[in-house]
This record gives structure tokens, sequence and C-alpha cells, in this order.
């Protein structure tokens, strides 16, 4: 889950980082009385979940509180990549000498935490991770002992920060492993660490992205998840313990098991069609779960067929044809289905739906199953 | 032969008297495979499942029973404490089922595992099986048959089609192995390997792995240099958004790394051969038969 630059930026504060002074508005005269209430020039920063805010116009500047609402009222009104800007952060400008960046994530390879800085800060660190690698300083702490003073040090010097910022560095790099780790982050980033006109390090930026995993024991932060984040057939799906990923194909896709799901995807991209989701109903596809998937699937106005692809292990597949039929019943769907049933019981299965009152094509492979899926999407004949 | 599982293990479950932990252990009981205890705190002296000894505590079991195993039917935050607690106890090898263990918790289990003799399998992974000797794991058992292919797999449901698909042809397996969907788990696809590499009974091998991470790169580098049995590989995900997390913890593009066509490309450079689709795998596996 991502968090917000003032959500990412407040929690930064609590580790003892430093941040701009600022607030978060919801209107244009909000900005402007926070701008009077700073009493100098400052910034507006369009609060959305993506990235490339500044390229798209939703950071700038303002010298007067009428600026200020001038601008925030502009801003308050732009879609950025199809978000709607909700909330502008109005931070004080800094007078920025030089941009660093420093951030943490954790980093799957090594099972650790991996804490970067770079003397380029204020640019994508994948843009300098590509152009200039050398430029990329990283030490992956024990996850036993955590980040020590020298790790922080070996960074600071290794990008060649003047020593009298050290201290204030080793404190920052501090602070923000600490948050990494009591937040369950994946990612936690300042970019850029500004060195200030009054020689200040400043966090003048921050993110923070959670691990879903870790969620459930920060009731606080899972609180703050932003409802643009997900659409609202994902968020009753996650409510109900599904995974589903609204994409914009005409193919809905109900499968069990993630690697299955996603290789189902697959097939029905390599015969001509796409999906219109990613769903995952676990392992047992029991009746409630599968009636909660088809209501989601259905309810995608672009979905042209359905395409059900289950394996029956350790739940049957005549107990997962019951289950279908019963959901089917109540959502009463209005596009072609296409199922195929592959494992324990799988003829019993398929027999249960060739002779259901709706008409389900079924299929014995995956392969036959997407071909008959992107027909049927197609309205064509089915093969 | 086959690997980590088999006729010498000796299973003990932790989680017994759960509803989980008694449906599977039943199921692993019929499969064959000796459980030899069980583990529930406040339950020690009590029988489950009919007739396994239930004792308080894993370090009990084992000096009870010479346990070597041990699978987890825990929920996700009593987990790593229950891994923790296997580990200490002696116990060789440990396969953890549960999902949404937070990674960090998950680095630091496996940072103090690398101190002992514990192998993990898992988190968020179906378990293993040594078809004929013995299932410590939640996958339908009577699909596998004896042989020689081995199967390493981030992936539940797809490991049975395959499982499934190379059964319907008449080609048995050695030992498939669950690796987890998380983003840290405990053992590698380069650690199966290497096993199956050095398991005089598998001849061929087939790996299932998908978006998310390099796990599958280093896989391939070891299938270049090391690797003299056939590899024949899936990676599911080829359609799947980035920065979206597909289901599993671990199957997420992020900033551009872990997409299944730098995946493939590795796979194919090193000399493995990739299905197009989920039941091209058997048939490649046949191919390399004829």
């Amino acid at each position: 889950m991502k968090l917000h630059e003032y959500q990412s930026k407040r929690i930064f504060a609590r580790y003892g980082i430093p941040i701009p002074e600022g607030e978060v508005a919801t209107t244009p005269e909000e900005a402007r009385a926070l701008a009077a209430q700073l009493g100098r020039p400052v910034v507006i920063k369009s609060q959305v979940l993506v990235g490339g805010r500044g390229k798209a116009g939703g950071i700038r500047l303002a010298h007067t509180p009428e600026e200020a609402e001038a601008v925030a009222r502009e801003i308050l009104g732009m879609e950025i990549k199809g978000l709607p800007v909700r909330k502008v952060l109005v931070d004080e400008a800094a007078e920025i000498r030089a941009e660093l960046y420093l951030g943490a994530v954790l980093d799957r390879q090594h099972r650790r935490i991996a804490v970067m800085a770079s003397s380029e800060g204020g640019v994508d660190i994948e843009e300098v991770a590509a152009r200039s690698p050398e430029k990329i300083v990283t030490v992956r702490p024990h996850p036993l002992m955590g980040l020590q003073d020298y790790h922080a040090r070996s960074l600071a010097f290794g990008i060649g920060l003047p020593k009298e910022h050290v201290r204030a560095f080793t404190q920052i790099a501090r602070g923000l492993y600490q948050a990494f780790v009591e937040n369950d982050a994946t990612l936690a980033e300042i970019n850029p660490l500004v060195i200030t006109g009054q020689e200040r390090l400043l966090a003048v930026d921050g993110k923070i992205v959670l691990d879903d995993s870790g969620l459930a024991r920060h009731p606080d932060l899972a609180a703050l998840r932003d409802p643009d984040e997900e659409t609202p057939a994902e968020r009753e799906a996650r409510e109900h313990g599904l995974s589903y990923i609204q994409l914009d194909g005409e193919i809905g896709c109900m499968v069990n098991g993630a690697g299955l799901a996603m290789a189902t995807m697959d097939v029905v991209k390599l015969y001509g069609g796409s999906p219109a989701n990613f769903l995952d109903i676990g392992g047992g596809a029991r009746a409630e779960q599968v009636a909660v998937a088809l209501r989601l699937i259905l309810g995608d106005p672009r979905v042209k067929a359905v395409l059900v692809n289950i394996f029956g292990g350790i739940t049957r597949c005549d107990e997962v044809a019951q289950g279908l039929l019963q959901a089917m019943e109540a959502v009463r769907p209005q596009v072609p289905f296409v199922a195929r049933l592959v494992g324990t019981n799988e003829e019993e299965g398929r027999r249960m739906l060739q002779e259901a009152a709706f008409p389900i094509f079924t299929a014995t492979s995956l392969v036959d199953a997407a071909q008959k899926a992107v027909a049927a999407a197609k309205g064509e004949p089915i093969p | 032969m086959s690997i980590l599982v088999g006729k010498e293990t000796r299973l003990v479950v932790q989680g017994i008297t759960g509803r989980e932990g008694t449906f599977h252990t039943r199921q692993m009981i019929e499969y064959g495979t000796q459980v030899v205890a069980g583990v529930t705190p406040g339950k020690g002296g009590e029988w489950a499942v009919d007739n396994v000894p239930v004792f308080d505590t894993v370090a009990e079991a084992v000096k009870a029973t010479d346990a070597n195993t041990s699978i987890l039917f825990v929920p996700a935050r009593f987990a790593p404490d229950a891994i923790l607690e296997a580990a200490d106890a002696g116990i060789q090898l440990v396969i953890c089922i549960a999902e949404n263990i937070p990674a960090l918790d998950m680095a630091r289990v496996r940072a103090y595992l690398e101190t002992t003799h514990t192998r993990l399998i898992g988190p968020n992974c179906p378990g293993l099986i040594t078809p004929g000797q013995a299932k410590v794991g939640i996958m339908p058992g009577h699909i596998h048959t004896p042989g020689h292919v081995g199967i390493v797999s981030r992936s539940g449901t797809l490991t049975y089609e395959v499982v499934y698909a190379l059964t319907a042809r008449g080609i048995g397996q050695s030992t498939a192995v669950g690796i987890g969907g998380d983003p840290i788990v405990g053992t590698s696809f380069l650690d199966v390997l290497q096993m199956f590499q050095e398991d005089p009974q598998t001849e061929q091998v087939v790996l299932i792995g998908e978006i998310g991470g390099t796990d599958e790169q280093r896989a391939a580098q070891f299938i270049a240099e090391h690797m003299t049995k056939p590899v024949t590989a899936f990676i599911a995900g080829q359609t799947a958004p980035p920065g979206k997390r597909m289901g599993h913890a671990g199957a997420i593009i992020a900033g551009g790394e872990g997409t299944a066509a730098e995946k493939i490309a590795a796979l194919r450079a090193a000399g493995a051969q990739v299905a197009h689709h989920p039941e091209e795998i058997a048939e490649l596996v046949a191919r390399n038969l004829a």
C-alpha cells in the first residue's frame, strides 16, 4: 500500500527527520490561509499516488497567499495519470543548494533492507542507476543488528557529502531505517534530500510503500489507504479475501491460485484475447467466494465472456461445479461462459455444467478454453 | 532417493489440533507420511487425529519421537515464532504454509536460520511431496505418481496442473517442491536445482516461476554453469501490469525489474526449454523422454 507524500513525511518527522513546515489543503482558500500563516514563498504539491507529478504540472511555486490560492485552484482541478487531485500539500519553499537521494528498499535477493544514497537527487533513482550506477552507494545492514552509524557514514562519505553534514545525515539515515522497520515498509525514500541555503539537511519529498502483509499489525496505517489507489471492485474483493486486479480487456477470468490465474491471463493473450482482470478465488473455491467473484467480474461492463479455470485438488471438481451453478443462479449472467475444470472428479464436474440450465461451454484443455472464450468475446461461433 | 522428504521423514505437525492442522494431518497420514507427533501449546498429553501424540513444545516432541521434519499449520502472526521454535529444537526441515507473514519478519527469521542447520521451505507454499513416500503439505496426493521428474515451483495450483498432466501421460515425479510465493522465502530455486542435480532418482527438472524478483535469473545462471539434466521452465505473468501485486506477495514487477520477459530470456539463454503455456510443459518433458 502506497502512502501519500504528506503522510510519508509526517512519519519521517516522528523519527527525527527534518521536513519542511507545511500542511495539507483541500480547497484553494485553505491553501491561501496556510501560505499566509507560513508568511513566505510556498510550494503547492498535488497529493496523488503516481510518479511524475512535477512533469504533469502538479508541483508549483507560489510567492504570495493570492498566488497560492490561484495555483491550488488549478492543481485541485487537475487529473494526473487518471487520478483526480483531491489534496495539495502547502510546504515552505526551501532554498536549494544541492539535491541528494536517500532511500531504503526491501532487497529480495539479499533478503535484507538495502539503504542507498546518491549525490544525484531529485530524479528517479532508477534513472541514475541506469545512467551512472557508480553514483549510487548501497549498504545492507544485517537484519538482526539493523543500521549502524558506520553504515550511514559510509553512505555519506561515499557520495562525497561535505563533512559538516555527516552528523545530521547519519541521524536521518538512522531515522529512515527505523521508520522502515517499525512501519513494515517495502520502500521508504527521501528524494530529494536537500542541502538548504541555511546549510541544513531537509527531506523535501518523501515516499513510503508499506508491506500489505504487515498492515494487520498497523491498523493506524491501514486506515490511511487512499480509496483512489484501488477500484471499488478491487476494494470489495479485498474485503472478501479475494485477489482481484482490474485490467482493460474483455475476457473475465476466474481462477483458483495466483500462479494459475496469471498463466490463464497469459494463455488468453497468447490466443488473441485480452484479459479483463486477474482473479484468484483461492484454493477452496467455495460457493460464496465464487458468487462474489462472479459479481465482480460481471460488474465490469467491458466483459464480453467469462473464462473459468479451476484445478480441483482436495476440493473436487463436482463441488466446484455445484458452487459455480449456485452462484450463477444468484447472479444470472448475461454473457457466455467457458469453463475448464481439471483434476479430481473432472468428468462429473463437466457433466454437471453441460446439463445446467445456463449455456456453459466446457473445455478440456486451457488452450481449448482460451480459444473458446476469445471466440465468444468476439461474438464468433465457438470452435 | 528423491530429495528433502521420503520414507525417513518423521513429521511433527505444529498446530495439529486446529481445523487445518487436523484436516491435513489426516490427509498426510492417509498418503503414508510418518506423522510422529503434533504440537499445540497447552494440549500436551492429548492425542490428535486418532493416534498422534500431542506435545506442548517442539523440543519435547523431538525428544520423545525423534521427529526430524516439521510442518506448520499456524496463522501468519504466530508463524515466525513457530519456525524459530522448530529450529531451536533441532528440526532439520521446516515447512511453512502460511500466507501474509510480513517480509521483514522473514528477513530476520532467515538471518537467524543461517546460524542453524535448519532449512525452511516457504512461507506461502503448498509444501512438498515425494510420491509414494511422503507428502508434507496441502497438495492433493493422489494426482502424483513416483518417477524421475523433479519439480520446483513458486505456485500451488499451477504445479498441480503440471503434475496432473505428467501423471496422465504416465510420467512420474521424484519430488515436487513448492518454494512459495513470498518475496523472501527459506529455500530458493537455486537450492532445489542443486539438490535435483545431485539426486540420482531425478532425471529431468521442471521449474515453474513467475514475475517478481530475480530468483529465476540466478536459477538460469546455475543451469548454464552446473546443470547436466534437462530443465523445462514456465514463467507465469507475461501479461501482468507493472506495480501490481498479482495475488502472491512476491509476484510484482517493481522498478522495471522482475518481468516475465527477462526471466524467459535468461532461462532460454541458459539452455532451458521454456513452455509458452502450462500444458506445453508436460509435452516438452515427454519429448525429452522420446
